[in-house]
């Protein structure tokens, strides 16, 4: 059974007077924990893609499940609350909230979205911090430690709700190498010990391999499914 | 909510110079509207005070028709002695008054044996007058404060201007509403100071000393000043013995009484009317400011902060909790701004009374500023503060709230 389930997707912005078609009749499945990569140059879709598996846009074409939901139909309120209970964000640029420290950042989901009592988000942010291996910074705010960490934070915020799938964009392009590697095995390592289906996209070719199925997208075509090294199989 | 709070306070400490320099709008607004509130109403009722508590009293009631023709001090158109005696009866009834005086107001010629010059005289119970203006005593400069048969009290304006000094024996001469004449002496036992508004130049003798002036066999009443004994209550009761007063018809099935306040009978309650429009101007300029102030740094915050909205969004921020985020900033600056102005205020007020500002109010001088702070008025400032500030971070909040994740995250 697929998490994601995606047929003959379009997606077409208007720029002006002309129509740019960023996804052209894109068709996928991702199974459950998988661990997956979307790679391509800059402008061929990935970006587009990812907004709309974390129902942060919608297709112009097309059908699209994520977690047995039609997300297409979802209105702004339900997409909300879609996004709060079954996806988590990793973002480029961290983007953790200024004036939150690291353990109100993991906790912000649990308490304004989730809503859930202070004892579970206790439980859940101090488990996470564990995991991340941030819990020695907890009290500290963003600007007081290092991308990487703040990458960790990020890594932690989205896991923190228990989501189904955790989307990433690029999320080492503002991190060195070996920032970068660090932070995809951590990701995979929470997926392993989630069982969270991680989708990340990069064009970053050192890290590509690391992810176990990766689709190439060029031009907002879909040109290829690799599963890599037999590491995982569908 | 005190997450929301905490959050909304955290952005606002963020941007410290700017929070500081909107509270400080706010606060200088407040401030002002206070002090300004203050100073304004305590002068409006000392204002007030003068006029019913020298000369006017709080109510009167004439004859039908005599007000129209007050300048002329109609003798005929004073109340005869049986309606005198009913709207007394019907003035001994009504709890909310403090006290009432009975007047016969007329015209006269006044002399010292070598000049004459007119004035115009209250014939008064002197108990019940004091007792209904109770600042007419301490209007008397020279002179004792108590009034007895034979003596006058005259305006000071007269004393000086004919040469007449306490202890002078002086003539009072009058018209009848006959046409007859008639004279009187009297030794001038007070020199009264003079005060701005009708009457406020009035001489004043005993009521039965007026009778002899002018002749009246049966007492004949001018007007009858009411003092009430809570000043706040001036419209529920005027209405309530209008009522009163209208069902006593004369044989024509007129009416026999009319009742006016003193804002109908003094031209100060223009004033009085002139200080409440400027009060509610100077509100709207604060009302302006706050909405202003809030407005531009909301706006501010949601710009500075469209990638962090575009985060929580994205996260599964429900629109309301993101505007909520905005408008509890707003409140929260309102709220100091409130607190802040209002303590500033009092401290201010309280200086300015320290300081004792004199100023005068037409022919009275050096009369002492006691600025007031009016807890309903600090209410007031305060409520109107923290609901404009909700409402003026109302527009950015909903932008917030309204913003496209995917556009917002996109921002740069």
């Amino acid at each position: 059974m697929s998490l994601i389930a995606a047929k003959g997707i379009d997606k077409e912005y208007q720029t002006g007077e002309a129509a740019v078609k960023a996804l052209k009749g894109i068709s996928f499945e991702i199974a459950p924990a998988s661990f997956v990569s979307f790679i391509g140059p800059s402008g061929s879709g990935k970006t587009t893609l990812l907004n709309l598996i974390g129902c942060l846009d919608k297709p112009t074409k097309g059908k699209l499940e994520v977690a047995d939901t039609d997300v297409l139909h979802l209105d702004r309120k339900q997409s909300a609350l879609f996004r709060g209970n079954n996806i988590g964000f990793i973002f480029q640029d961290f983007n953790l909230l200024p004036v939150l420290t690291v353990y109100e950042n993991i906790e912000y989901p649990l308490l304004m979205v989730q809503s859930a009592p202070a004892s579970e988000r206790k439980k859940r942010v101090t488990a996470l911090l564990n995991a991340v291996g941030m819990i020695d910074q907890k009290d500290k705010y963003p600007d007081q430690i290092s991308g990487g960490q703040k990458q960790r934070v990020a890594i932690a915020r989205a896991l923190v709700t228990n989501p189904k799938l955790v989307l990433a964009d690029e999320p080492t392009a503002n991190l060195d190498h070996k920032t970068a590697y660090m932070v995809i095995e951590l990701m995979k390592k929470m997926r392993d010990e989630f069982r969270t289906t991680f989708i990340f996209s990069t064009h970053d070719q050192k890290i590509v391999g690391e992810a176990e199925i990766i689709f190439t997208l060029e031009d907002g075509n879909l040109l290829d499914r690799h599963v890599e090294g037999g590491k995982r199989n569908e | 909510m005190s997450n929301l709070l905490k959050i909304a306070i955290r952005n606002l400490l963020r941007y410290k110079r700017r929070t500081l320099l909107t509270a400080s709008l706010i606060t200088v607004g407040v401030v002002f509207v206070l002090v300004f509130i203050s100073v304004s109403s305590s002068f409006k009722n000392m204002m007030i005070g003068q006029i019913t508590d020298s000369v006017i009293g709080h109510l009167q009631v004439h004859r039908k028709g005599y007000v129209a023709s007050i300048e002329n001090l109609p003798l005929n158109l004073n109340l005869k002695a049986g309606a005198a005696a009913k709207l007394e009866n019907i003035l001994n009834k009504q709890l909310e008054i403090e006290s009432y005086s009975p007047r016969i107001k007329f015209g006269g010629m006044f002399s010292n044996f070598v000049e004459t010059t007119n004035i115009r005289l209250n014939g008064i119970y002197p108990d019940k007058e004091l007792k209904t203006v109770p600042l007419l005593a301490s209007r008397v400069t020279d002179g004792k404060r108590v009034l007895d048969k034979g003596d006058i009290w005259i305006p000071e304006l007269l004393a000086k201007g004919m040469k007449v000094k306490v202890g002078d024996t002086i003539v009072v001469v009058a018209t009848n509403k006959d046409g007859s004449v008639n004279g009187k002496q009297f030794i001038v036992s007070g020199v009264l100071e003079s005060v701005t508004g009708p009457g406020g130049r009035d001489g004043y003798i005993h009521i039965d000393d007026a009778m002899e002036v002018l002749r009246m066999e049966e007492m004949g009443i001018s007007e009858i000043a009411i003092r009430l004994k809570d000043f706040g209550k001036l419209n529920s009761f005027s209405k309530k013995l209008d009522g009163l007063l209208s069902k006593e018809l004369n044989q024509q099935d007129k009416p026999v009484f009319e009742l006016h306040t003193w804002e109908k009978l003094s031209p100060f309650y223009n004033i009085a009317r002139m200080i409440d429009v400027m009060t509610f101007f100077i509100k709207l300029m604060l009302i302006a400011i706050v909405l202003i102030s809030i407005m531009n740094v909301m706006i501010m915050a949601v710009y500075e902060r469209i990638r962090e909205i575009g985060t929580i969004a994205a996260i599964g921020t429900l629109p309301g909790k993101i505007l909520n985020m905005f408008v509890i900033e707003g409140f929260c600056l309102g709220i100091v701004g409130a607190v802040i102005g209002n303590v500033a205020g009092i401290v201010l007020i309280f200086i300015l009374n320290t300081l004792k500002i004199t100023f005068n109010f037409g022919q009275q001088q050096g009369l002492i500023l006691q600025a007031n702070v009016n807890p309903a008025d600090i209410a007031a400032i305060s409520v109107t503060v923290i609901i404009v500030s909700i409402i003026a971070s109302l527009q950015p909040a909903f932008k917030a709230s309204r913003m496209e994740p995917i556009k917002a995250l996109r921002h740069v």
